[in-house]
């Protein structure tokens, strides 16, 4: 294999081990953040013991993802360095401002979050971890306007041999990255919001803590239902304005071959990429997704055929991606509405399958995510910066195909290593439950 | 002109505090397992720089994403020509910050004793690492029209080896001072004669340092040029003396602030004498990656002029004040933080 193919699945082998522990410290902080308020306003010892049991794995986790995060930023450099030159004039930005404004704020108060329990007062203790929970979506917020001006370069001018910024003001407000940061952080309320009803479902199923689960449970099912609607909105709202600044990317996610009018959503379709067309397309509901793409029922939508086969992305991994992020998407609105009606009805304790059911939910948002991230950017192949610069010509010149290999096998073991620690560890103190937790942090 | 002036001097001061206040956590790991001679200091130890190691760490990334946005040449060049170097210190700093949070998590000597060597190891291999890499750039990178000609091992060479050994010893007796300042009783006895132990390797090394950075590297040619600056080294010869003379008289608090001085100005020399240069090319000046040939746009340049001067000082303002609340340190019986 060659730097590029390297380079590229250990870039995506490590974003999306990062993004494993991101979207849980994304929407736990602020699960968290919310209990302490509630402690700090009523007083209730229950929420003081939310506050540390739910805090105790959000620490285990939190700290995978920042450690894993400094791997990325070193890596634009040390694997695609030519691309780092030809656009660090504005993506580089984006990156030095969200260390600087985003990033600080939340490794400092962090430290002050986990030891300064006894060392300042109930109210800065909890503006502490609010601090940390608004840092943590400020940074996603910032990551996300970089990624936003890959996806869909503006505020630009091609000069001096490179992209030079002539119009931060552009890129700040580049449309492309708001939606995704909408579309990803709620993405991360979603894990967060399951993952906090699993680990209650498990305790609620063995009754034990109730009162501290049920509590747990009603409080995520609201934030999960808020999030698991609000994600879809914004993603329908991101698809559609991918569809018009990518319509390549679109076209690969419906499996679109020739351009036409009025497309239709199969509800069963089997893509032949090699033969440039599908198979089965079955169940079809008409019109849909020209009007869900421009808000049309007749807009014409461009084919795969319409571009050259070297401009096109790969369309299996996009199309399927694509497609059981939707499917779980609508899963999740379910899933939450129903743990919502049984938790607000204090059914939840007489409905053991649907706890069964939410146990095992718990790494579907996760693998929701994931797949969010391979529409986006194997969808935006094989351009690195979309229609500036393709990813084959933004690898590093000077590093061998020998050392990226060891640097993938190395990242490969360690972050597997990790990865069955953090999660073993994390089951041990969810499976724990509340009381070890107890008086002393 | 005076906007890739300003971004090489900021370049220089994030650096500088990174090694500044990641330097003595990185001393703290290095010194964890000789000092802490049972799990109640140990704990103590990993206590005292619990709250603010993580902050620290950002200066880092701070410092790196600086690059990127104000020398993106640089920062492409030098992160892949270093590839390898810079793929070991990740793994450094990954496994110690996991090592940090994981250790207390569970009540068993074989699961600590692991991350006890993870959190030597996490901070000595990157603590010499900078020191290598900081230690050819200041000689220059075999770099030309045709790319890098160096490799993991050719960084290895005498000088290289020596800022390495400068870097692990400046930390160590950073770290030791943090200990004797912040820990209380016989820990911090201990702290103190240890950092009196490594300042004596320190001193030596530092003296051979000096005196082979004339034959090794140009890093002097800039002083030479304008002696006023050499008021930089002096501060720091006179910072390591001072650090020695304080804690002889068992002041901590003098002690640790003098060796702060001393890394603030050790790396402000290396900045110094590197000026024009990020990166020198070692086999030929035209191929040097300077603040003026490697510097973003001046637009670019103006914007993070901007949101470096609003925010940098409010960083400051606020992780000073997380260091003042936890300026009591800890005690070996102090308030217990479980899992720590």
């Amino acid at each position: 294999m060659d730097t590029v193919t390297l380079s590229r699945i250990q870039f995506a082998m490590t974003a999306g081990f990062h993004f494993i522990f991101v979207p849980l410290t994304l929407g736990l902080s602020l699960l968290v953040a919310w209990m302490e308020t509630l402690y700090v306003r009523t007083g209730d010892e229950l929420y003081l013991r939310m506050t540390k049991f739910w805090g105790k794995l959000f620490l285990i986790n939190f700290v995978v993802g920042v450690v894993t995060g400094i791997t990325l930023e070193f890596q634009f450099g040390m694997n695609w360095a030519e691309y780092s030159k030809y656009v660090g004039d504005i993506f580089g930005v984006p990156l030095a401002i969200e260390a600087t404004v985003a990033f600080f704020l939340e490794s400092v108060f962090i430290g002050l979050w986990i030891f300064g329990w006894d060392r300042v007062s109930k109210k800065v203790h909890c503006l502490s971890i609010w601090i940390v929970a608004l840092a943590g979506n400020l940074s996603a917020l910032w990551i996300l306007i970089a990624n936003g001006w890959m996806q869909h370069p503006v505020g630009y001018v091609l000069r001096n041999g490179r992209a030079e910024m002539v119009d931060f003001w552009a890129v700040l407000t580049n449309s492309y990255g708001w939606l995704k940061f909408g579309h990803t952080i709620v993405a991360g309320y979603v894990v967060g919001a399951f993952f906090v009803m699993a680990v209650s479902a498990y305790h609620i199923l063995r009754k034990q803590h109730l009162a501290f689960f049920k509590r747990s449970f009603r409080m995520a099912a609201t934030f999960a239902l808020a999030s698991a609607v609000l994600v879809v909105v914004i993603g329908d709202f991101h698809g559609a304005e991918a569809g018009r600044v990518q319509p390549a990317k679109l076209a690969a996610m419906e499996a679109l071959w020739d351009t036409r009018e009025g497309v239709p959503f199969y509800l069963i379709l089997i893509p032949d990429t090699k033969n440039e067309r599908n198979s089965v397309e079955a169940f079809g509901i008409p019109k849909i997704v020209s009007f869900l793409a421009y808000r049309d029922w007749d807009a014409e939508l461009k084919g795969l055929k319409e571009f050259p086969e070297k401009d096109r992305p790969p369309v299996m991994p996009v199309f399927v991606s694509f497609r059981v992020m939707v499917g779980l998407g609508f899963l999740f609105i379910g899933l939450a509405f129903v743990a919502w009606y049984l938790a607000r009805k204090d059914r939840l304790e007489s409905s053991p399958l649907f706890l069964r059911i939410m146990l095992y939910a718990v790494p579907l948002p996760y693998i929701a995510a994931q797949l969010g991230w391979i529409v986006a950017e194997m969808g935006r192949q094989p351009w690195i910066v979309y229609g500036v610069l393709r990813t084959s010509e933004g690898v590093s010149r000077s590093i061998e195909p020998s050392q990226v290999m060891a640097s993938l096998v190395g990242f490969g073991f360690f972050y597997s290593f990790l990865g069955i620690l953090d999660i073993y560890l994390l089951a041990r103190f969810a499976g724990k439950g509340p009381d070890d937790t107890g008086v002393a942090y | 002109m005076e906007y890739q002036i300003t971004w090489f001097v900021l370049w220089g001061i994030l650096w500088t505090a990174y090694f500044m206040t990641d330097g003595f956590d990185l001393g703290v790991g290095m010194l964890y397992n000789l000092l802490g001679k049972d799990d109640t200091e140990k704990r103590a130890i990993i206590r005292s720089i619990g709250p603010v190691w993580d902050g620290n760490e950002v200066w880092l990334v701070t410092a790196g994403g600086a690059t990127f946005a104000a020398f993106p040449a640089t920062y492409a060049l030098m992160f892949s020509y270093l590839y390898s170097a810079l793929l070991i210190i990740l793994f450094g700093l990954i496994i110690r910050g996991v090592a940090l949070e994981f250790r207390g998590k569970i009540e068993s000597a074989g699961w600590k004793r692991s991350w006890d060597a993870a959190i030597f190891a996490g901070s000595f291999v990157p603590a010499f690492l900078f020191g290598v890499a900081f230690g050819n750039i200041f000689q220059g990178l075999p770099m030309d029209a045709r790319g890098y000609h160096g490799s993991l091992f050719s960084l290895l060479n005498p000088y290289g080896l020596l800022t390495g050994a400068l870097f692990v010893l400046l930390f160590s007796v950073h770290g030791g001072l943090w200990l004797a300042l912040r820990t209380g009783g016989e820990l911090s006895k201990k702290a103190a004669s240890t950092a009196a132990q490594a300042w004596r390797a320190l001193a030596l090394v530092a003296v051979i340092f000096l005196i082979y950075t004339a034959f090794a590297t140009r890093l002097y040619d800039n002083f030479l040029r304008s002696p006023l600056w050499f008021i930089v080294p002096a501060a720091a010869v006179c910072g390591l003396i001072a650090a020695r003379f304080f804690l002889a008289r068992s002041d901590a608090s003098r002690a640790f602030l003098a060796s702060c001085i001393a890394i603030v100005t050790v790396t402000l020399t290396g900045i110094v004498g590197l000026y024009p240069n990020l990166v020198p090319s070692s086999l030929d000046p035209a191929f040097s990656l300077t603040a003026f040939n490697s510097s973003s746009s001046i637009y670019t340049l103006r914007i993070m002029t901007v949101v470096a001067v609003i925010f940098v000082p409010i960083v400051i303002a606020y992780q000073a004040w997380v260091y003042r609340v936890f300026r009591h340190g800890v005690t070996t019986n102090g308030p217990a933080v479980e899992g720590y």
